[in-house]
């Protein structure tokens, strides 16, 4: 039920050209947050906003869209958007990660590996790495452009002097291609290593702040450490309860009231896919 | 030898106010020069203008570097001059919460100059932090405690120790003790002494207060409305001022 009211995927063209264009600067520049003429989106800010006009950007009728919520297709986030462009655009969409052209993700980088014909959009709620450090939106931009960043180590020396080691465990803050210090979004630093010379291209879409940036595919994405604290992923004793892998990001189910838990796969297709059911 | 700094006819206008007027003097390696004067007179706004956090309507300030060049502060660009102000030059605010980044741990706040200039090795960091906060007469276990929880004496010596990590060459002091309580003020006079010597910095500290010049500096300087009246060894224009704004500032000191 294309409803023909709509452009095709909700903007109209001139909106799809002003942030293709904004997505070409920021591929042109990795890790540079591009600004954007970001629109109001029939959902609320904190939604995805930015990630939704970034795929209505990409978008061609022919892809197969798959949308992510923390690893699982079947969350509010992901139901909704997934509606929202099959309403909009009629594209198909899948939950299986290889056969999707286009990945719409919330916090997490689908565990099977992305190849050159995929491309990840990220929602992305603040794409200052540098702003709880510094507020002043003119003095960041000039860190930037001057490379000055040896406050963000400040952040992980801050950690390691309180808990004993780097406990940022998201959006953890990484150097692309030896320039510029970004935040990959709100993703586990488990999904940080798959970053690095990754595939597919990877966008990131902050509607609120109204930023692009992007991560071309084979860039060097470093995650910042200390020489004598190296950067770490996390580890789990167990393995999924579901599929009995050892290899993805786990999430913690609380089971009762008497404290059963039970650890899961976070990435629901990975998660079928082992187990063989589908 | 050339002077650190030469500054040669500076003037900042505030449209048609006067900030300061046609300043000139050098200041030599390991000389600590003293701006006196009252609330008003442009000492903050000349100590702003030779630093480069605000650019001087006419006149040059001509910095040598370590390896001897000589740089026009309004003809470098801004990475050079950030460059320089977070390694060779050290600010000490009036008020430590400008100075300092009051939201992480007081180790953090010393470390951070050295992370700004490439030092990734936390245990380094964390050595180097210690070992400046024992310098400045700070207890070893407060390191990790967030400035907040610091006395204003703390915080002041706290900034100090953040502004000489990296061993700059040229310090700027903006009423290094002002709002502090005399017995505290007295301690840190001592301290800024002694480090001040030891580690052969130059500094130019702007007061209100003729004991801070008299203890610290070897030269010093009287405004007025925006221009020098008077200039010359401390000692002697505290025993012997002959301008009258000077003798007037002189005789204005309580005593006890």
């Amino acid at each position: 039920m294309n409803a023909p009211a709509y452009n095709f995927a909700y903007l109209n063209e001139q909106t799809k050209r002003m942030i293709r264009r904004a997505i070409l600067k920021a591929i042109a520049i990795p890790g540079y947050q591009a600004p954007f003429a970001s629109r109001e989106m029939p959902m609320p800010y904190g939604w995805g906003t930015g990630g939704v006009q970034v795929t209505a950007s990409v978008l061609t009728p022919e892809d197969t869209l798959k949308v992510i919520d923390q690893g699982a297709d079947d969350t509010t986030n992901a139901v909704s958007i997934r509606k929202f462009f099959v309403k909009t655009a009629g594209v198909a969409t899948t939950e299986k990660t290889e056969e999707a052209s286009v990945i719409q993700t919330r916090h997490r980088i689908p565990e099977t590996p992305l190849t050159e014909d995929q491309i990840l959009v990220f929602q992305v709620p603040i794409p200052e790495p540098l702003r709880f450090l510094e507020p002043r939106e003119t003095e960041t931009r000039t860190m930037h452009a001057l490379e000055e960043y040896g406050v963000m180590h400040v952040k992980l020396y801050e950690d390691i002097a309180q808990y004993g080691e780097i406990a940022t465990t998201y959006a953890y803050p990484a150097r692309v291609a030896e320039r510029y210090v970004f935040d990959p979004s709100p993703i586990p630093k488990f999904d940080n290593p798959k970053l690095d010379g990754c595939p597919a291209l990877q966008l990131f879409g902050a509607g609120r702040e109204k930023r692009i940036y992007a991560v071309p595919p084979y860039t060097r994405v470093k995650s910042l450490d200390f020489e004598d604290h190296p950067f770490e992923v996390q580890r789990w004793d167990q393995s999924c309860a579901l599929c009995g892998t050892r290899e993805s990001f786990l999430d913690e189910i609380v089971m009762d009231d008497h404290g059963t838990r039970m650890f899961v796969c976070s990435d629901t297709d990975f998660c079928a896919k082992t187990r063989g059911e589908r | 030898m050339s002077p650190l700094l030469a500054v040669d006819n500076l003037s900042k206008l505030y449209g048609a106010r006067v900030g300061c007027r046609e300043v000139s003097f050098a200041l030599w390696p390991g000389e600590v020069l003293a701006i006196a004067g009252e609330s008003g007179s442009g000492k903050t706004t000349l100590l702003r203008c030779l630093s480069g956090h605000v650019p001087a309507s006419s006149g040059k300030v001509h910095y040598t570097l370590r390896d001897g060049r000589s740089v026009a502060l309004d003809e470098m660009s801004e990475a050079e001059r950030r460059l320089l102000m977070r390694t060779d030059w050290g600010f000490v605010h009036q008020d430590a919460r400008d100075g300092l980044r009051m939201g992480v741990s007081a180790g953090a706040n010393v470390g951070e100059r050295m992370m700004a200039v490439g030092e990734r090795h936390y245990g380094r960091i964390r050595a180097t932090a210690t070992d400046w906060l024992k310098r400045v007469e700070i207890a070893e276990d407060r390191i990790d405690d967030s400035p907040w929880s610091y006395s204003g004496g703390m915080r002041q010596r706290l900034q100090i120790a953040r502004n000489l990590v990296t061993s700059p060459r040229l310090v700027f002091m903006d009423e290094p003790t002002g709002g502090l309580d005399v017995s505290v003020q007295a301690r840190l006079l001592d301290l800024i002494r002694g480090l001040v010597k030891r580690l052969d910095l130059a500094a130019i500290v702007v007061t209100h207060d003729l004991a801070v010049a008299r203890l610290l500096s070897s030269r010093m300087m009287v405004m007025q409305q925006g221009q020098v009246i008077e200039e010359g060894l401390t000692d002697q224009i505290l025993e012997d001022p002959q301008a009258p704004y000077t003798q007037l500032l002189v005789s204005s000191v309580l005593q006890v």
